[in-house]
């Protein structure tokens, strides 16, 4: 993350040097979430010089986009939250005639995605990947034996399994619309209920493994994972791809692994969309379309391990990564995927009060 | 070299050694009737009306509110309709508040956790702001640098060296078991071990400071009229220092008491999930519901709760300081 933010700075310091006539475009993203060149090119077609902040967690991005004036011209929520910003105003159209690389994107996914958005009016798809479990290879062999196979949420949902797994650490991320859905689910009900009464089994349950869980938390597990400091979490595909990538670099034998259990796991996507207040909307439609050309888009999967929508992109996509069924799931797996609920004021204050019992007890 | 050169070019050389435009701003202030006394007392409350009273206004005004799906997230309080204005006065935030244990139970364990952060604050700070105070001149600076040193670098960073230190495959760990004390790494990250480690060291200096600056003053002819009249060195320390350094102490405990009770980042990053801080309940109301309104009704319960306690202990100073 602090080699980009220094790279956009080198990147404005070098675009105001250059060029005479000056747009900037004020991009607020995930972090960890984009390829070391995609934005030194991006200048260097337009000209449009690029800052480029970072967040952790759509909360947090939320926030800002609800007080308004964030300075933003290219924000990227996650699906359902994009869902309820749309519904408060947050958003502007996008203009499609500004985009004609819209025509390389995947069709069924923009499909989905428009379950959120529909007729994908303000947001393209960034990339997508679903939430399932990063494992220590090593770590889970040694206490749970040779065989055992890691495919299903039991690892973390058996209280047996994971509380043998607890002195090497688990975690789970600190996320209550996944991680209660993902309970519910591995009780046989349903993901997407909305039902307080279904929340409340879910939680129920995460509190009979709550003493196995050394921590919650959405973006520390990425370290933890490739320092052998934790050997199971439940996380994003692409940052328990990004800690295996890390192990590696580091060698320090280090062996994660990366399964979207057998019960099925949450899909989310995470959005491109133009705040309405944004101070350069056309640079912000640029944007849109610049990553949407098939070679940036695969650049992006390439260095950052998430799955993107874009159909054109796919052959020049690693083998190895197209390859992975964590990352584009086999047909069987889709079907068991589900996508996120957007949630009433009650049903949130509900979700949220019964994961903080499930967390401190209270 | 060059640009410090142009500044001074640019400055008018008669406003060296003064500020400038003082002259013309203090005949403005003495026309309307401002004396220099007042215009001294201006600025801090020019201050507090700015940074203090107009933020709690908006947050207590937005506690009254309710919440919804919009830009902002809640609903206006008044709205003009037809002419006619239409005020609508929320309390049910606060009642909420008193309906559910968990804000109660913030409340208590942030008060706990400020309090005892303190009090071990207090037992590391004072012996240390005491030998400060005794060290002969050159070594007292030098031992004052060394207590201000660490606010040179980034908060943040500082917590963050803490992790490195504290964590199963950190510093600590490592030298316990390379010298084979231990076999099995502690867990020191993520419990509440950690959070006082990550507070006490964070405000240590702010409890040493005022604590030097009263132990400094202190008048040493005391401590000899005492060893005079037969008292030993521990009975001299607690019936002369002691008393004579409370309102150090009452300074000092106040500056780490209050951020203390409100700390969000070190209980963050260090603390368990368990952990269970105001600052914490005060991010998911605003984060994760989305509830600007109950979020700023803990914020408004929160000033109250530290209000009662900071005016209790400045009651007591005060008592104090008419004693002696």
């Amino acid at each position: 993350m602090k080699k980009l933010l220094m790279l956009s700075a080198a990147l404005s310091m070098g675009a105001s040097a250059t060029l005479a006539q000056e747009t900037t475009l004020n991009i607020y993203n995930w972090s960890d979430y984009i390829a070391e060149d995609t934005l030194e090119k991006f200048t260097a077609e337009t000209g449009i010089k690029v800052v480029y902040d970072v967040y952790d967690s759509n909360e947090v991005l939320e926030a800002k986009m609800l007080t308004g004036n964030s300075g933003y011209d290219i924000v990227v929520p996650t699906s359902d939250f994009l869902q309820r910003q749309i519904a408060a105003g947050v958003y502007q159209p996008l203009d499609k005639s500004l985009l004609p690389n819209l025509a390389n994107m995947d069709a069924a996914l923009m499909e989905g995605a428009a379950n959120y958005d529909p007729g994908n009016e303000h947001a393209v798809i960034y990339m997508w990947g679903t939430t399932g479990i990063g494992y220590n290879v090593d770590m889970v062999a040694e206490r749970l034996g040779e065989d055992y196979e890691v495919n299903s949420w039991d690892l973390v949902f058996d209280p047996e399994t994971v509380a043998k797994l607890a002195d090497c650490g688990v975690s789970l991320l600190d996320a209550p619309t996944e991680m209660i859905p993902a309970a519910m689910n591995y009780l046989g009900l349903d993901p997407r209920s909305t039902d307080i009464a279904d929340f409340e089994a879910g939680a129920a349950h995460l509190e009979k493994i709550r003493d196995s869980i050394r921590y919650f938390h959405s973006s520390q597990y990425i370290n933890d994972l490739a320092n052998g400091d934790t050997c199971v979490a439940v996380g994003w595909s692409g940052d328990v791809f990004q800690a295996m990538a890390r192990a590696e670099e580091a060698e320090n034998g280090v062996e994660i692994g990366y399964v979207i259990p057998r019960e099925g796991a949450l899909q989310w996507f995470d959005m491109m969309a133009i705040p309405v207040d944004a101070p350069n909307p056309e640079a912000a439609h640029k944007f849109i379309n610049f990553i949407m050309d098939a070679q940036i888009t695969a650049d992006i999967t390439n260095y950052v391990w998430y799955a993107n929508a874009n159909a054109a992109s796919m052959p020049l996509v690693d083998e190895e990564i197209t390859s992975d069924p964590g990352i584009f799931p086999t047909p069987e797996a889709k079907e068991r995927l589900w996508g996120a609920t957007v949630y009433d004021a009650r049903a949130d204050r509900a979700i949220t009060r019964l994961w903080t019992r499930v967390k401190t007890g209270q | 070299m060059s640009g410090q050169a142009k500044l001074s070019e640019k400055l008018p050389e008669k406003s060296i050694g003064r500020l400038p435009f003082a002259a013309p701003l203090g005949g403005a202030l003495a026309r309307l009737g401002l004396g220099p006394r007042a215009l001294v007392i201006a600025i801090p409350t020019v201050w507090l009306l700015v940074f203090f009273l107009i933020p709690f206004v908006v947050v207590a005004k937005i506690s009254l509110s309710e919440v919804a799906i919009a830009r902002p997230p809640y609903l206006p309080l008044w709205e003009w309709q037809d002419g006619i204005l239409s005020l609508s006065l929320n309390f049910g935030n606060y009642l909420f508040l008193a309906s559910d244990p968990l804000y109660y139970s913030a409340f208590l364990e942030s008060l706990t956790i400020a309090g005892f952060s303190t009090l071990f604050a207090l037992l590391i700070g004072y012996p240390m702001a005491y030998m400060i105070a005794r060290a002969p001149g050159g070594m007292r600076n030098i031992l004052l640098m060394l207590v201000i040193l660490p606010f040179w670098s980034s908060f943040l960073l500082r917590v963050y060296a803490w992790i490195g230190i504290l964590k199963t495959n950190g510093v600590i760990n490592h030298a316990l078991m390379s010298i084979g004390l231990i076999d099995e790494p502690i867990v020191m990250m993520q419990t509440d071990f950690a959070v006082y480690v990550g507070i006490v060291y964070t405000y240590l200096p702010f409890m040493i400071l005022p604590l030097y600056a009263n132990l400094v003053k202190l008048d040493e002819t005391l401590l000899e009229a005492a060893s005079d009249l037969g008292a030993g060195s521990f009975t001299t320390f607690l019936t002369v220092t002691l008393p004579l350094s409370l309102p150090g102490i009452f300074a000092g405990s106040l500056l780490v008491f209050i951020p203390a009770v409100g700390e969000f980042v070190i209980p963050a990053l260090l603390g368990g999930p368990d952990t269970l801080m105001i600052g914490k309940v005060l991010w998911n109301e605003f984060f994760s519901n989305r509830d600007w309104p109950v979020a700023s009704a803990v914020a408004i319960a929160m000033l109250f709760v530290l209000v009662i306690p900071v005016m209790l202990l400045q009651k007591a100073q005060q008592s104090d300081g008419g004693h002696s």
